[in-house]
């Protein structure tokens, strides 16, 4: 490809953060890590730019602890390289990583307080007493929480803990910050709030994080990057956007976001469009997106409720080319994510979709009839393999 | 240092040679007293003569057996009956106790609790002496005053198992509290929602709950008891409990008879020690 | 219901109120009554402080004191410094059957009575005894080597018996420190010793504090192994009130001594919970 002067001008504007600019903050090749005859971690690689926020997101026990863990020393990789600012990690010990870990119950110390707790790593590289308490009181500062050096840990709140945790780390100014699932012992409204938080705190240390969670909306809401990851293996990896509107595989369809969820047969392909003849007998059309699938092949069918109208009469629908008409068998309300369960007259399963919080369907009960329906573009289907 | 921190191999298995040496250490004594009691000879020493049985079972002198030894079996019959005496009375107490400092909240509680553990803190032989001087002082009195003689009040067996008493309830206190802490208080609320009296509730449901703590505290007390020398030194009277009874022996020389009463009391407390792992085991 | 809970309340409280008054209290100042009895006549006693002056005026007293106040310190010293290490592989170290067999190896020697164990040492270490006995095939003596009555069999002797009441604390706190802390510890940048420092022994305090506090009672309070190990030279504190008490029958004199021990042993107990800011109830209970 001929580099074109204005090449520059239509990549989307990279965050101007670093000066170190090429070289990723933290890359891993073809990292390897097995225990007996498990496979922990299988050939994963990745880079993560400098001042990114990458999540690693994948159910538990699919070894991106593991991915952490060798990260930040406390597990030798089998095969493959770690690389933080273009410079391998293997042969250095955990204490002398370029990288910190707010662990996942935090880990703070309870034995000293909050300053003492601040201070350990700098005590840690020597730095004179004056100098300590300086860092640590604008780290204290920094966190919105100034003033309470003095306090024990347990007399801090969940939210206030989380934020001394980093605080701890971001005073020696790693290069990669490590964070293992800390919102998991939250509880709903506060994790909420501390996604948020967790955001800013980046964007205000302007330091690259690396997060692993299960929680995909915690992935979602904060990363510029993600990886979902499963047995071992990454799936796919991008912006939150391509993984919800663009998975590559049947894992990722079904692991991000809510989906309607179907098994079956391919019937007929007609360019991207493919028709599935399911299981429970629906037939419904959805778009292989490049994905090689034949005639005859076992796929799956994934429909997001959200990306499913539904109507009063059939006539709205016609420019969708799979509906579906049934009888509304539950309403589950939950405010604007309210939905429905339709069941089509086929006698297929219920199906769940999104209602429109617009009015027209206040009255709808129970027992109604309606008319739902989707565009082929919004049915991801994949091959299922080895069924 | 933990095994996820990477480390020199020699300080590994420096390490670890470290650990192996130390139940070395443990075991040494041990393994020793029990060897010897197979040792065909009059002395618990090298050179070894050949192995025999006779300290077990042999009926003429001079190589009389355990089982053939009168003072030896009487003596672990006191021994018996005193450590039963002690973990019963033990056990009682420190279940009372133990719903007292968990169920109720009352004015000097938190001073009472400390005062409860004081025993632990308390030389044996101090425990001892005490009981002792106060026990006499209250006899001659009565003898003095009303010409009463109470044997109970002399140096014997009574109190033995008082003085034993006097500490080891603490330690069955703090076993059968510890579980107690870990009731869910709502199983007994469940209880009485389905009809069940107060006692009835805990008859039935916070005493089996507390079985295994119970049975470890009775076992725990029963081998403190009949381990006991600091205390029942000074309180014994002429039946001598076991370890009083091999500590006069053991002054005017020994034999390999006390090596073979040795390896039965392991085997023993090994027996008692595995009951009490396993109902603790079921109580999880 | 509350005069139910006041009755049981009442009903709760009389077992342990009669046995702290009737075998704790009483007997401890009916001996500091006697102990400051001195006998003038057949049958008559003045109070005075006279055993106490004899106790502070007769160097042996003092010095076997002392010393027995010295070596309990110093075999607590020790045990504590053999048994952290094990403490901490145990619990730390090691995971699931392994631990658990370990820890029970730990315990194993502790379920047989300290005569035995102490039986044990002496064939070890007296004249005749295997240690001499290995020692003369290896070439190392020439002749047999009499290690018995010594201060250090005292000492092995102490640390031996004592060792069971220091693991378990240790292992107990040490099991209780989460591996995340220790790992935070090496990646904010400290190494073993800072962690050690910092993170390991303050963490574990209170199963220092409570192990160094039992196995003191128990050096200060020991009769049987000095004198079955250290013979009839030991000095041991414990064999005076003994000869006081059950040979000289001078019980005026064995309860002062008695006295002093106790106060001597809550002394050394209040300074250290005072030392390490802990308190009875959390190292005990």
């Amino acid at each position: 490809m001929r580099p074109s002067p204005l090449a520059g001008a239509f990549v989307l504007p990279e965050r101007p953060t670093r000066k170190t600019g090429m070289t990723p903050d933290l890359h891993c090749s073809a990292l390897t890590k097995r225990f007996g005859d498990t496979t922990a971690v299988d050939n994963v690689s990745f880079s993560v730019p400098p001042g990114s926020f990458f999540s690693i997101l994948g159910p538990s026990g699919c070894g991106k602890t593991t991915i952490m863990r060798m990260i930040a020393g406390f597990l030798e990789p089998s095969d493959g390289d770690i690389q933080i600012k273009g410079k391998s990690v293997l042969n250095v010990p955990p204490n002398k990583r370029p990288v910190n870990m707010v662990f996942q119950h935090l880990a703070l110390f309870p034995m000293m307080n909050i300053e003492e707790n601040i201070g350990y790593g700098l005590r840690r590289a020597g730095l004179p007493k004056g100098e300590i308490t300086t860092k640590v009181g604008e780290a204290l500062e920094r966190i919105g929480l100034p003033g309470i050096g003095k306090r024990k840990v347990d007399e801090l709140s969940g939210g206030q803990k989380q934020r001394v945790a980093i605080a701890r780390c971001m005073v020696l100014e790693p290069d990669v910050l490590l964070l293992d699932e800390p919102l998991g012992a939250l509880d709903l409204k506060l994790r909420e709030r501390m996604k948020v938080e967790l955001k800013s705190l980046q964007a205000a240390f302007d330091t690259t994080f690396v997060y692993i969670t299960h929680d995909q909306s915690e992935a979602l809401v904060m990363s510029d990057n993600i990886a979902v990851m499963n047995e071992g293996r990454f799936e796919q990896m991008g912006s939150a956007r391509d993984l919800y509107y663009r998975p590559d595989t049947a894992f990722v369809a079904g692991f991000v976001g809510d989906s309607n969820r179907w098994q079956g047969r391919v019937t007929r392909i007609e360019g991207g469009h493919v028709e599935v003849q399911s299981e429970t007998g629906l037939t419904l059309r959805g778009a292989s997106h490049g994905r090689a699938l034949q005639a005859g092949d076992m796929a799956q069918a994934f429909v997001r409720p959200e990306a499913i109208r539904i109507a009063h009469g059939a006539d709205e629908l016609a420019s969708f080319d799979t509906t579906i008409t049934g009888q509304v068998t539950s309403l589950l309300f939950n405010g604007a994510a309210s939905r429905v369960l339709v069941q089509g007259e086929a006698g297929h399963e219920a199906i769940e979709v999104n209602l429109p919080q617009s009015g027209e369907f206040a009255n709808l009960a129970k027992g109604d009839t309606v008319h739902i329906g989707w565009s082929s573009d919004q049915a991801n289907v994949f091959a299922a393999g080895g069924l | 240092m933990i095994p996820s921190i990477p480390q020199p191999k020699v300080l590994t298995i420096g390490y670890a040679a470290y650990v192996t040496l130390f139940f070395v250490f443990l075991a040494l004594p041990l393994i020793v007293v029990a060897s010897f009691a197979f040792n065909d000879s009059q002395f618990p020493s090298l050179p070894w003569e050949g192995f025999t049985w006779n300290w077990f079972f042999g009926d003429e002198r001079p190589m009389i057996g355990v089982f053939h030894e009168r003072s030896i079996l009487r003596a672990i019959g006191t021994s018996v009956f005193v450590a039963v005496g002690v973990s019963a009375l033990s056990v009682a107490v420190g279940l009372s106790n133990a719903f007292l400092f968990n169920r109720y909240t009352f004015r000097g509680q938190g001073v009472l609790y400390v005062l409860m553990l004081l025993p632990l803190v308390i030389p044996g032989i101090v425990l001892g002496i005490s009981i002792l001087v106060a026990s006499s002082r209250v006899a001659n009195g009565l003898w003095d005053g009303f010409r009463w003689d109470v044997e109970a009040l002399r140096p014997g067996l009574t109190l033995v198992i008082l003085g034993q008493f006097s500490f080891i309830t603490t330690i069955a206190t703090l076993v059968i509290g510890a579980r107690l802490q870990k009731f869910d208080r709502t199983l007994e609320e469940a209880a009485l929602n389905l009809g069940a009296g107060k006692l009835t509730a805990i008859r039935t449901i916070t005493l089996p709950y507390l079985a295994p703590a119970m049975i470890g505290a009775f076992v725990v007390a029963f081998l403190m008891s009949f381990e006991n020398f600091n205390t029942t030194l000074m309180l014994v009277g002429s039946d001598a409990p076991l370890t009083i009874a091999m500590f006069d022996r053991l002054k005017e020389g020994s034999t390999p008879l006390l090596n073979a009463v040795s390896l039965l009391l392991m085997l023993g407390s090994s027996c008692l020690a595995l009951v009490m792992i396993f109902f603790q085991k079921r109580g999880r | 219901m509350r005069r139910e809970a006041k009755l049981g309340l009442a009903l709760l409280l009389t077992p342990l109120a009669l046995w702290l008054s009737l075998l704790i209290f009483i007997p401890h100042i009916d001996l500091f009554l006697v102990s400051l009895r001195e006998r003038v006549g057949v049958g008559k006693y003045e109070l005075s402080f006279a055993n106490y002056l004899t106790f502070f005026n007769e160097p042996l007293y003092l010095w076997t004191f002392m010393r027995t106040a010295v070596m309990s310190i110093l075999a607590t010293m020790l045990t504590l410094l053999i048994a952290f290490p094990v403490s901490y592989y145990i619990a730390k170290m090691v995971k699931g059957r392994m631990q658990a067999a370990l820890f029970l190896l730990c315990l194993v020697p502790f379920w047989v009575s300290e005569l035995v164990r102490t039986f044990g040492w002496m064939i070890l270490l007296r004249e005749t005894g295997i240690i001499s006995n290995v020692l003369q095939y290896a070439g190392l003596a020439s002749g047999p080597v009499e290690m018995l009555y010594n201060d250090a069999a005292i000492m092995v002797g102490l640390v031996y018996t004592s060792m069971l009441f220091m693991v378990v604390p240790l292992v107990t706190t040490l099991e209780s420190l989460s591996d995340e802390v220790v790992e935070a510890g090496y990646d904010l940048g400290g190494n073993g010793v800072s962690v050690l420092r910092e993170i390991i022994i303050p963490h574990a305090m209170p199963g220092i504090v409570s192990g160094c506090i039992v196995v003191f009672m128990l050096c200060l309070g020991n009769y049987l192994t000095p004198t079955m190990l250290g013979g009839k030279e030991s000095l041991w504190f414990t064999e005076l009130i003994y000869s006081q008490f059950i040979v000289r029958f001078n019980w005026e004199l064995g309860a002062a001594f008695g006295f002093m021990l106790l106060i001597l042993s809550s002394l050394i107990v209040w300074g250290m919970l005072r030392l390490t800011g802990q308190s009875l109830e959390k190292t005990m209970g």
